[in-house]
């Protein structure tokens, strides 16, 4: 059984029809690499798996997305139940303007845990996860907009991880951060990927080979091919999806 | 041509300039040298001229008008920005209405206020009469300034904390509110400001009593009201300096308060 099943999903914001027939089976503990060009549907097809789209207006969708066999978009699912599930990190950093420690607590507060002892606990076991406990760990106090934009990052990691997810979506996770933190983040994938199911969307088609074990490339609002990566960079079904990873598209 | 436009920008700046502190120091000059300890005593007389009730009547008067423009101005920010759907037809309206609002000239707020509150709720001329009437005027800066706080307030912390599956009132009250808070007390100090330097909305609304108000359906007078009548009464010209001198101390101070948490504002961001 997959752990996320997309099945006949078609997403318009109001008129626009941004994703088109979308099927695709996303299984446990793996990563799976979301490629294409700039508008072609990746953060929207993203967004729909947390139902981060509910905030925006006009977004319609039919078909069906299940996680673990269960519809997401039915009418009486916990939208912060499912939320809570299915962790996200953003494009670009967004701690909270408050403390390191705080950051990390927002997200088991809002779930219930008051226990200082709980919450230390939660706190430091999510920063190792985003491994940055060791670089931080004597600036719990500090606010979280004073430390580097690839901590923050990690932060941001670290933040989504307190929940203690099922799933993490990650947007372009890297693109606003130098190579250096980059390869921290994508080490840091790797070894997430034992406990966490990841969906994560890349611009470098060299993160994607490097890091991911499933690639879906989008076009135009549909997945054009989707299967292993190794097999899909090597040997590409598709003319487009071949001229897309040669580099001799648009 | 630079030259000129050069020299232009600086007589400009140092005129404005000059003329503030001209404004400052000449009343500072002429009035300090008249502030007595007879003028800050209990009760107002002929022969004390104490500006003490009117001091009170002021306080009095901010309190209750923070008291109802806040949660309204407030909640109609945050109604607007946070709830509302954007460039749906209540959102233009109450935008309409708001802008409207704070072009009105204050005397006419106060002749509002004279015929509805005082004559058609047969209110008087009472602090519940004045509050409500400068409430109203102050409430456009109010809803102004919460939209433009929590505007300013980047999407990306609300959507980082919708994410981590917090509901709208945990998102607003724990990211949004902290983020937006100095900028929506600037605007509130702005208000305090107005309601201070105001006469010509409270004359006929707030009455200009000389005793210290003794609840809400008494008249009273605050302290620009106070300055007003006694010079246009002509009798205590230096008194006047001496309550201008207060006024002024009290305005700079709170104008200087809403600088601070301004700046605070743009480094939070
Ligand atoms: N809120 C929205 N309202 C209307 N149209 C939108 C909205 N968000 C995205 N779109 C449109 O949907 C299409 C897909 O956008 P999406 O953000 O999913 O692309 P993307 O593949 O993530 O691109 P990028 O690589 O630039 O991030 C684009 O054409 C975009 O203009
Ligand atoms: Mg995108």
């Amino acid at each position: 059984m997959s752990k996320i099943s997309i099945k006949k999903m078609d997403l318009y914001y109001t008129d626009f029809h941004a994703l088109k027939n979308i099927n695709m089976e996303i299984q446990a503990n793996e990563i799976t690499a979301f490629i294409g060009p700039s508008g072609c549907g990746k953060s929207t097809l993203l967004k729909s798996l947390n139902r981060m789209n509910d905030l925006v207006e006009g977004c319609r969708i039919s078909g069906d997305i299940l996680l673990d066999d269960e519809d997401i978009y039915d009418n009486d699912y916990d939208v912060n139940l499912l939320r809570k599930r299915v962790g996200m990190v953003f494009q670009s950093p967004n701690p909270f303007p408050m403390s390191i420690y705080d950051n990390i607590a927002y997200g088991p507060r809002t779930h219930g845990i008051k226990s200082k002892a709980k919450l230390d606990e939660i706190v430091e076991k999510s920063l190792r996860g985003g491994a940055i406990w060791d670089e931080i760990k004597d600036d719990l106090k500090k606010n979280a907009l004073r430390v580097s934009g690839g901590q923050q990052q990690r932060i941001c990691i670290a933040r989504a991880l307190a929940v203690d997810p099922e799933v993490l979506l990650m947007d372009e996770p890297t693109s606003a951060l130098d190579p250096i933190s980059t390869a921290k983040i994508e080490d840091l994938v790797q070894e997430l990927k034992k406990k966490y199911t990841i969906v994560m969307v890349t611009h470098n088609m060299q993160q994607a080979t490097r890091v991911s074990d499933k690639t879906a490339f989008f076009l135009t609002g549909e997945v054009i091919e989707f299967g292993n990566t190794e097999a899909m960079f090597s040997m590409p079904q598709d003319k487009r999806t071949e001229d897309y990873i040669t580099g001799r598209f648009g | 041509m630079s030259r000129i436009t050069r020299f232009a920008v600086k007589l400009s700046a140092f005129l404005t300039f000059g003329i503030l502190f001209f404004i400052i120091g000449y009343i500072l000059l002429k009035g300090i040298p008249y502030i007595k300890p007879s003028m800050f005593e209990f009760e107002y007389t002929t022969n004390n001229v104490s500006m003490f009730p009117a001091i009170v009547a002021t306080i009095l008067l901010v309190g209750l008008t923070l008291l109802v423009a806040t949660p309204i101005g407030v909640f109609t920010g945050f109604y607007l920005v946070e709830y509302a759907k954007k460039g749906s037809k209540l959102v233009e309206l109450i935008r309409i209405a708001t802008e409207t609002l704070s072009g009105i000239p204050s005397i006419v707020y106060g002749l509002f206020g004279m015929l509805f509150f005082v004559i058609k709720l047969k209110f008087q001329y009472s602090l519940l009469a004045g509050t409500l009437t400068v409430s109203i005027m102050v409430l456009p800066l109010i809803i102004r300034s919460t939209e433009e706080a929590l505007m300013s307030v980047g999407n990306g912390l609300r959507e980082g904390s919708f994410a981590l599956g917090a509901g709208k009132l945990r998102t607003i009250f724990r990211v949004v509110l902290p983020v937006a808070m100095p900028g929506i007390l600037s605007g509130l100090i702005l208000s305090i400001g107005r309601v201070i330097g105001e006469t010509a909305a409270l004359m006929y609304t707030l009455g200009t009593a000389t005793k210290i108000p003794d609840g809400l359906f008494s008249s009273g007078r605050t302290l620009a009201l106070h300055m007003y009548i006694l010079s246009s009464e002509g009798m205590h010209v230096n008194e006047v300096y001496a309550t201008g001198v207060i006024l002024v101390i009290i305005v700079l101070l709170l104008n200087g308060l809403s600088t601070y948490l301004g700046n605070k504002l743009t480094k939070g961001r």
